[in-house]
């Protein structure tokens, strides 16, 4: 198979680089309508991302909706993960790394020189694929965050707002001094969770929560999103795809090109991807003909 | 039972059986208890000839050696003045070789931008740990007590010398097994901090130091431990070999000469009386107990910080 036969490039608007003025409200991102941008909270236009030589991912535009679920799907190594920490900038602490194109974050370019990545990851938070609870006190896990930012006000109601909205406060309320590392892989993940809202992010990325869990705590985890969404805008990462079918609001299909980069073969509403995709490629993933 | 996967009677009974004995591993594993049972033998003969020899001058003197100075007199003769050379000592290199050596394993492991220079400073500093302790205490001697006599101290040759060598002898020691304890913090951990906005100091500061704390006490007290049993790089430096007369003062405690517990064992042991046989032994079951009691601590202190992920 041959995918650069099957799969049109999608067109994007053209790109705004840095430099231009920043005030971009309202834009449409694209052309060919496959994308209805409806109030994005983060654009990326043209993205592609070297690790040194090799180019991971190419040409990436898209647009995240706020308060709506945003999964990107796509067979293993195309660049998913990749891909979602161009969003908050995680990929800086890889050393030889490099991003072309740009990622906005409220219209304004997040690699911009004076932007301090520190700060941007405080307003677009991340979730892991294995939770990793830091080896503290259920407390001290949620509270970290606020400390850190030398929250001033009634810390102990944050934790427990925190619990509660991640749904597991039930659960830890009686042993909150326990280690993070005590519990279960569900609610550690959960836990992870909690600690990623209680300092307010606007937006939470999630690269496979659920890759380690049990078909219980995934439900859990994907309830719990739908619930997120009020109040974060969240984008996900998953090869499951039941999952971005179940929990997501928009997805966006990443597949593989020849030179092993990962593109964007099509995004759209989740349901038209799962029930009417236009392209033959994304049909034969969604359906589970490969991948 | 069902008939449908019968096996013909016995067949089963036989082919579970043991068919030959495994000489190799046999061999193998006796061979690895022998090894462990060569160096027992070896450590417990060591130690029960130094006891046999030495306890007797405790029976008879009791905590005398422990609180008479030097002597030539092997019956008065006593390593308080070694006591409090050694802890000097350990407290000087404790002061110094920690802080630098830790905080220098913190910047090659968090902070050094991953490149050629920093893996050829980190094999550098391999190999500088498999330098012969008494050329640190040629160094020593070129550089701090050069500088000290220089800066007014008669003639340099003091526990602040002797203690600034020791240091530099266990910084690379100090500073392989703190990075080695940073390194094995996973970086799942130092991603969490990132991916809730934690600066690089605020993740090194409160997620990786924290962890690693366990680690690097072990490695710097071990090392503190190496220190306190080197005799060589002192002696170079001008620890006292004989006696001496301890000063009156706390300067004098500083300035003036100084001994430690190895370097009273190194000056009895060539002695030519008899009795300062004995007391050699008395002194290094002194060294010794100084010594365990120090990793003992260094252990103690591990698992009260030991975590698990």
């Amino acid at each position: 198979m041959n995918p650069t036969a099957t799969a049109p490039e999608i067109t994007s608007a053209p790109t705004e680089r840095e430099g231009t003025p920043a005030i971009r409200v309202g834009s449409t991102a694209s052309t060919d309508g496959a994308m209805v941008a409806i109030d994005p909270v983060i654009q990326l236009r043209d993205v592609s991302f070297y690790y040194n030589a090799f180019r991971a991912v190419k040409n990436i535009t898209i647009d995240v909706p706020t308060h709506q679920i945003t999964a990107l799907i796509g067979p293993s190594g195309c660049g998913k993960s990749t891909l979602l920490r161009t969003i908050n900038r995680m990929n800086d602490l890889i050393p030889g790394t490099r991003v072309e194109g740009s990622v906005t974050f409220h219209d304004e370019d997040i690699y911009a020189s004076y932007v301090d990545a520190v700060e941007v990851r405080r307003r677009i938070g991340m979730v892991f694929q294995k939770a990793n609870p830091f080896p503290k006190s259920i407390y001290d896990n949620v509270a970290f965050g606020p400390r850190l930012n030398g929250y001033k006000g009634d810390l102990p109601a944050l934790v427990e707002s925190s619990l509660k909205r991640a749904a597991i406060w039930d659960e830890v309320k009686d042993k909150l001094k326990q280690s993070g590392l005590s519990l279960s892989g569900g609610q550690q993940q959960r836990l992870c969770i909690a600690r990623a809202i209680a300092t307010e992010p606007e937006v939470i990325l999630m690269d496979e929560p659920c890759s380690a869990l049990d078909p219980r705590a995934t439900l859990q985890i994907e309830e719990l999103m739908a619930q997120l969404k009020e109040n974060f805008t969240i984008v996900i990462v998953t090869h499951n795809m039941q999952q971005a079918a179940r929990a997501s609001d928009r997805t966006v299909f990443l597949n593989m090109a020849d030179d092993r980069a990962g593109y964007v073969v099509e995004q759209a509403p989740t349901i038209e991807i799962f029930t009417n995709p236009k392209n033959q490629m994304t049909e034969d993933y969604v359906s589970g003909r490969f991948g | 039972m069902s008939t449908a996967g019968a096996v013909a009677a016995g067949t089963v009974h036989v082919s579970l059986r043991r068919q030959r004995i495994d000489v190799a591993g046999y061999v193998f594993s006796a061979i690895l208890l022998l090894s462990l049972l060569f160096s027992l033998a070896l450590l417990t003969v060591l130690v029960a000839d130094q006891l046999v020899r030495g306890v007797p001058v405790f029976a008879e003197r009791g905590t005398g050696l422990l609180t008479s100075p030097l002597s030539s007199n092997p019956a008065k003769a006593g390593v308080i003045q070694g006591l409090i050379g050694s802890a000097l000592l350990a407290s000087i290199v404790a002061l110094t070789a920690f802080p630098v050596g830790i905080l220098t394993a913190v910047y090659i492991e968090e902070y050094a931008p991953a490149g050629r220079l920093t893996r050829f400073i980190d094999i550098n500093i391999r190999n500088l740990a498999g330098v012969p302790s008494v050329v640190y205490g040629l160094l020593g001697l070129a550089v701090f007590v050069a500088v000290l006599s220089k800066v007014g101290q008669a003639n340099g040759a003091n526990v602040i010398t002797g203690g600034l060598t020791l240091s530099v002898l266990i910084l690379p020691l100090v500073i392989i097994t703190s990075a080695e304890a940073i390194r094995a913090v996973p970086n799942a951990i130092r991603e969490a901090g990132y991916g809730i906005g934690a600066s690089r100091w605020q993740v090194v500061r409160k997620l990786v130091l924290p962890s690693a704390t366990p680690g690097i006490l072990t490695g710097t007290v071990l090392a503190l431990s190496r220190a306190l049993g080197e005799t060589a790089p002192l002696i170079l430096v001008g620890a006292v070999l004989g006696s001496f007369s301890a000063g009156r003062s706390l300067a004098d405690l500083f300035t003036g000469a100084y001994s430690a517990l190895p370097v009273i064992v190194y000056d009895w042991a060539r002695k030519p009386q008899d009795e300062f046989r004995a007391l050699t032994s008395a002194a290094i079951i002194v060294l010794l107990l100084v010594t365990v009691i120090a990793n003992g601590f260094a252990i103690l202190l591990r698992n009260r910080y030991d975590r698990r992920w």
